[in-house]
């Protein structure tokens, strides 16, 4: 029987950086600033989108040093701050040094936004001026090689894309590596920013979402002391079961959890009623939070800041469980089960 | 896949063979074509017509005939239509695999990709720009590619958990690694994998505004005078299988999967370390794993791009790794012929070594005018009849992504 622990947490969202921001914003259900992004279009039409951005960073000691994240676009900030909030500075260092085989996995949705914005909009303008800086920052394994360069590890470091629920399969891909001894210790992260290109296109699917942005990150050990990792079934895929409310049955099921007052659920409801359908028909009266519905929708990001919010609530409130779900948008279903 | 803390620990390791492979390159579309090119060191190149290339230093690729839509029930045309360039390359070449191993239904699925549904994202930019609205929804979906995969496994008629790997050009082989060590430690009988990528006009301007194409479209990976490599599209897929499984349904047996090593060049976003240190890790996983010593390797598929910094820290590493073997080591790159698939490449150069295991030949790195003498192994240059039985391909992408696999052509070994 294996055990694989959460032996550090790392947040940066629309709360702020830090997991205390993010805990502190769920405790007080403090909604995040909301800011508008303006561009102006080619035929002259100004068009604004409302959006949650993170916060300026106050405190340049959240971002680990290192050149590598000079040119690094706000996706591969917010996944460095979070990776190093969860390292802690005994761990970091112990990487840096050789000590710890510190593997990565990083899960996203949207990837590199802005700079792949930004290059296109040069390829358009001029092919030949297209800045050379900018392109290599804008391949979806970017920001977590950045990372691997930064705690100088030379451990597996797999990138997955996916929807809102891939969060899941990273920490199913981690815990496979600590079981094989791929590595002594694994940073999950999931970073997500936001501009106007992705802002927008989030309002086609519903304007009663609020785009926003962030990095979730989870460090999982080998027999650790933290809350422990005790499931994460098989996410369903649309390709074998498209109807939302069945393959969530089924996610459920396999979740195996009793809502006996010591479990806590992190939903992933947006509160877009039709996104919402599957896991609000699930009957539940123990603690519920819905990390997305207060924050904003920070795509592949999301279900990992819900993780996040899981286990310091659940560490705070001394819950026995907690249960973390995503319902995808065009992919699958997943979530995952922790324990104390 | 799924992940308990009550199940038991990881058996010992079972033996994992591919009973099916399928491949789409600009050589051509399927096994028997594409084999037919590389067995006659034919070349694949053409100017590209999909984008505007006229202000680009470089204008061709391995630009590829884009198959027509398969016979499918479960995919219509309109489907088809919407379906991006990639993932009608990774349809067709998934369909091949999965038919000539004679499999379909539940199974878990890896794909590597680095560029995806680039295109249509490319669309939905274009048009924004000037603030159309119009069918910007549809591309929004479709530029996703768990979207564009879910409806190719949907049309394949193939359920089961879906991982899409992107680690720039080390997917593909990262894709078919995951697959073996799952299927290797008795979570999956079967998997499909496999790597793809499309043209893309951002992925081909980025590559040319790092002057990484060679400005005369033609790559020569490992000569002294090499100037660039040349981009291509295509994709490889494989049902990778545990033996007893195979056996047991009488499928068709290619060649088993003995290693995968993976490791992370921390050396810089997009060179090489120039002593190919990470490279050296993962090849000797990779044989560590498979129970070989190099000079066993009949063959290695380099990653071999052609660029100046790539090749000279790939040869270094085969040199560290091969020690005195290295003069007996048979090395060639196949981007020579067909460019590099990015995404795809891992995939479909696996499946090209599978091709040498079947017909016991080797193919060339052409168009080399001067060998680099970083060059200490035997470089093929031509296609050469030999005896095959252990191959390696070496994946190395942007980000320090390096990957290396290992198959033989005895079943379970």
């Amino acid at each position: 029987m294996s055990r694989i622990t959460v032996s550090g947490l790392g947040a940066v969202s629309s709360a702020g950086w830090g997991v205390p921001a993010l805990l502190d914003a769920i405790a007080n259900n403090r909604p995040p600033e909301i800011s508008e992004l303006e561009r102006t279009t080619g035929e002259g039409v100004v068009v604004r989108t409302s959006v949650a951005r993170v916060p300026a960073l106050d405190d340049r000691s959240r971002l680990p040093r290192d050149q590598r994240l000079r040119r690094a676009s706000a996706v591969g900030k917010f996944g460095a701050a979070a990776a190093f909030e969860a390292l802690g500075s005994e761990r970091f260092e112990a990487s840096r040094t050789g000590d710890l085989r510190l593997g990565v996995v990083c899960t996203m949705m949207n990837g590199c936004v802005n700079y792949s914005n930004r290059f296109y909009g040069e390829v358009l303008r001029d092919p030949g001026t297209a800045s050379p800086i900018l392109f290599p920052e804008t391949v979806y394994n970017a920001p977590s090689s950045h990372l691997s360069a930064v705690t100088r590890s030379s451990a597996p470091n797999d990138t997955l894309v996916g929807d809102g629920a891939e969060f899941f399969t990273g920490l199913e891909l981690a815990a496979e590596w600590l079981e094989r001894g791929d590595c002594d210790a694994c940073l999950v992260v999931a970073p997500e920013e936001t501009d106007w290109l992705s802002a927008e296109a989030m309002g086609y699917y519903s304007h009663r979402m609020l785009p926003s942005e962030g990095a979730a990150a989870l460090l999982l050990e080998k027999g650790g002391s933290g809350p422990c990792l005790l499931a994460v079934p098989d996410p369903v895929n649309y390709a074998e079961e498209a109807d939302r409310l069945a393959g969530f049955a089924r996610v459920w099921q396999d979740l195996d959890v009793s809502d006996n007052g010591h479990t806590l659920w992190s939903d992933g409801r947006t509160g877009v009623a039709r996104f919402d359908r599957a896991e609000s028909s699930v009957e539940w009266n123990g603690p519920r939070l819905s990390v997305r519905r207060l924050l904003g929708e920070a795509l592949g990001a999301a279900a990992g800041l819900q993780t996040v919010a899981a286990l310091g609530v659940l560490e705070r409130e001394g819950f026995e469980r907690a249960v973390v779900t995503a319902v995808g948008g065009n992919e699958g279903l997943g979530g995952a089960v922790f324990g104390r | 896949m799924a992940y308990r803390a009550d199940s038991k620990l990881p058996s010992s390791p079972r033996p994992v063979v591919i009973t099916g492979a399928g491949i789409v390159t600009s050589m051509g579309c399927g096994m028997a074509a594409n084999a037919d090119g590389f067995r006659a060191g034919r070349t694949a190149f053409r100017e590209v017509d999909l984008f505007d290339v006229s202000g680009q230093r470089t204008k061709t690729a391995g630009q590829a005939d884009l198959p027509d839509k398969p016979a499918l029930d479960a995919l219509s045309a309109k489907e088809w239509e919407r379906m991006d360039r990639g993932t009608r390359l990774a349809l067709t070449a998934a369909q091949e695999a999965l038919g000539e191993s004679g499999t379909s239904g539940g199974m878990p699925v890896m794909v590597g990709t680095s560029a995806g549904a680039m295109p249509v994202g490319e669309e939905f930019y274009r048009h924004a720009l000037n603030g159309g609205r119009r069918g910007q929804f549809e591309r929004v979906e479709r530029y996703q590619p768990q979207r564009q995969l879910t409806t190719m496994l949907r049309a394949l008629g193939v359920g089961g958990p879906l991982r899409i790997i992107s680690n720039a050009c080390a997917s593909g082989a990262n894709a078919i690694g995951h697959a073996f060590q799952m299927v290797r430690e008795g979570k999956a009988e079967r998997v499909l994998a496999g790597g793809y990528d499309g043209l893309a006009q951002l992925v081909f301007a980025g590559f040319d505004s790092l002057q990484a194409l060679s400005p005369g479209g033609v790559p020569r990976p490992f000569d002294a005078n090499r100037d660039g490599l040349a981009i291509g599209e295509g994709a490889g897929f494989v049902v990778v299988e545990s033996v007893e499984s195979a056996l047991a349904r009488n499928a068709p047996i290619r060649a088993s999967v003995l290693g995968y090593g993976a490791a992370t060049d921390i050396h810089h976003l997009t060179q090489p370390n120039p002593e190919g240190d990470a490279a050296l890790i993962t090849m000797t996983q990779a044989t560590e794993m498979a129970g070989l010593e190099p000079g066993q390797i009949d063959y290695i598929n380099s990653h071999g791009t052609g660029t100046p910094l790539n090749d000279v820290a790939e040869a270094a590493a085969i040199r560290r790794w091969a020690g005195n073997d290295t003069p007996s080591i048979r090395v060639s790159s196949t981007k020579s012929a067909i460019g590099h698939l990015l995404g795809g490449a891992g995939a479909v150069e696996s499946v090209i070594c599978l091709m040498t295991l079947d017909g016991q030949w080797l193919p060339g790195s052409l168009n080399i005018r001067e060998v680099d003498p970083a060059v200490e192994f035997d470089l093929v240059r031509e296609p050469r009849e030999a005896e095959v039985k252990h191959v390696l391909t070496n994946s190395f992408g942007f980000g320090g992504a390096n990957a290396t696999l290992v198959f033989g052509k005895e079943a379970g070994e």
